[in-house]
């Protein structure tokens, strides 16, 4: 019998007002896997990517981490919706890197991350430091740590927000288009932070247009169509044979991309 | 032969004492308003950000209402208003009653708007962290605002400030009576007035300079 998943979603459902954006999303990510959720701007991606940290709640369906549901607890038959206290907790061990990067302007480097880790983990600050200051040096940053955010450049900002959400040492991290606000010549030294992390073991779900990164990096490829997944598999599958239809035209733009010397995104 | 008139720095001399303690009570009113009006403010604000309609919704019907009144009316209301429910209430009392109302709807209303004016995924950034909601207000949402409340607030403290002087109106003796009184003693107007000029810029120019240097010291939140 294959072992528990680490992330285990059934039947998520979405709606904001009437239009329905997750249509029963069933994944399941291992302990160490990295799995990148792709398909068209507005196919559902990022909404399940908040789903996942209940920055959205869902109308239907089950996100469990490590076998506890996220959000509620189940009491038998019923559901009890858990204390905003309690997700917070749940949150600490789920993190996430947002597009925008989302730094705290008013904090350093380095006390954007320990901000958390005293906060939160109820580390001390001597060892709150010390850790924020180890998560700078792995992300190339450690000469930065008194820089305010408007003094670093947009790849060092997502650097630093990479190492806010990895020192909180979480089971599993979101990374919601991590790179598409940054200029093409920045997503070079945020990519290889990411292929560090999952060389390293890290469990990833990675909602990315970087085609050449999710090919190279991903074990398990999602794509995502209309609020549902499509199609999924191995990325030497998905990508050396996409039979959706939708995949294969997603695919064919990305390969256009390339060949007329473009960015090496899609979407 | 006629007696000399005195001059004007020889009643100056005589009413420094009548106008040093109008200008003590100009400053102990602007400072009770201040502090007692931002106080209501900062909560009503946080009430309209974060509270649930039925929270909400008084609170914004008493901000409206109280912006909506003339600042006299409503010490002129509060003052007799006061009286009619047999409150015994001090004419001072009474003005910091309604100088504080009054502040605290235009603090509420502007503190709302610095804690909306945060990025919603500055929010997000420290929910994903683990934050819990007071946490989140306390080291990440009100850093913020402050920066933008500053302003606004600098402005109001000032307008109160200036709007003590309609408390006289009620009989409370601040700079603007006692220097009316000395001008009644010795008719002249322009010299006394120029005096209670000279003390009203004082201060608002003191407050705006502070809240300057304040706005200076949350440069690093700009980009």
């Amino acid at each position: 019998m294959p072992p528990e998943p680490l992330l285990r979603a059934r039947g998520v459902h979405k709606s904001f007002g009437q239009i329905e954006v997750l249509k029963g999303i069933d994944l399941d990510v291992a302990q160490g896997q990295v799995v990148a959720l792709i398909g068209a701007s507005g196919s559902g991606k990022t909404t399940f990517l908040r789903c996942i940290n209940r920055l959205e709640e869902y109308d239907r369906g089950e996100i469990t981490i490590g076998g506890e549901p996220i959000g509620y607890r189940q009491e038998g038959t019923s559901r009890r919706r858990l204390s905003e206290r309690e997700v917070a907790a749940q949150r600490a061990h789920i993190g996430m890197v947002f597009q925008q990067y989302n730094l705290f302007p008013h904090l350093t480097a380095l006390r954007n991350i320990t901000l958390g880790l005293v906060k939160v983990l109820g580390k001390p600050k001597a060892e709150a430091n010390r850790i924020a200051l180890g998560w700078l040096e792995r992300v190339g940053l450690a000469e930065r740590r008194d820089h305010y955010p408007y003094q670093l450049s947009g790849g060092q900002r997502q650097r630093v927000a990479i190492a806010r959400a990895l020192a909180m040492e979480p089971r599993l991290v979101l990374f919601d288009e991590v790179t598409s606000a940054l200029d093409p010549e920045l997503v070079g030294e945020v990519l290889a932070v990411m292929r560090d992390l999952a060389r390293a073991g890290m469990t990833m779900v990675v909602v990315s247009h970087e085609m050449s990164f999710v090919r190279d990096v991903a074990d398990h490829v999602v794509f995502m169509e209309g609020g549902q997944i499509a199609e999924s598999g191995p990325p030497g599958e998905m990508f050396g044979r996409p039979r959706h239809p939708r995949l294969q035209a997603f695919l064919a733009r990305f390969q256009q991309g390339r060949a007329g010397g473009g960015p090496l995104t899609a979407g | 032969m006629a007696p000399s008139l005195p001059s004007f720095w020889e009643e100056l001399w005589t009413a420094r004492l009548a106008l040093i303690n109008g200008a003590i009570v100009t400053v102990q009113l602007s400072f009770a308003v201040i502090v007692i009006g931002t106080g209501i403010g900062v909560l009503g604000g946080l009430g309209l950000a974060y509270g649930r309609w039925f929270l909400r919704w008084p609170i914004r019907l008493a901000v409206d209402l109280l912006r909506g009144i003339p600042v006299l009316v409503l010490i002129l209301f509060t003052f007799y208003g006061l009286a009619l429910f047999k409150l015994r209430v001090s004419p001072f009392g009474a003005g910091v009653a309604a100088l504080a109302a009054f502040c605290s709807a235009h603090v509420a209303e502007s503190f709302r708007g610095a804690l909306q004016s945060v990025p919603a995924g500055q929010g997000e950034a420290a929910k994903a962290i683990g934050l819990t909601f007071v946490q989140r207000l306390v080291w990440v949402i009100l850093p913020q605002a402050a920066r933008r409340f500053l302003p606004p607030w600098i402005n109001t403290t000032a307008e109160i400030v200036k709007g003590t002087t309609l408390i006289s109106i009620i009989g409370v003796v601040e700079l603007l009576l006692a220097t009316q009184q000395a001008i009644a003693r010795t008719y002249m107007p322009l010299q006394f007035y120029a005096v209670a000029f000279l003390v009203y810029f004082t201060v608002c120019f003191a407050i705006a300079q502070a809240g300057a240097r304040l706005e200076r010291r949350y440069a690093y939140l700009r980009g």
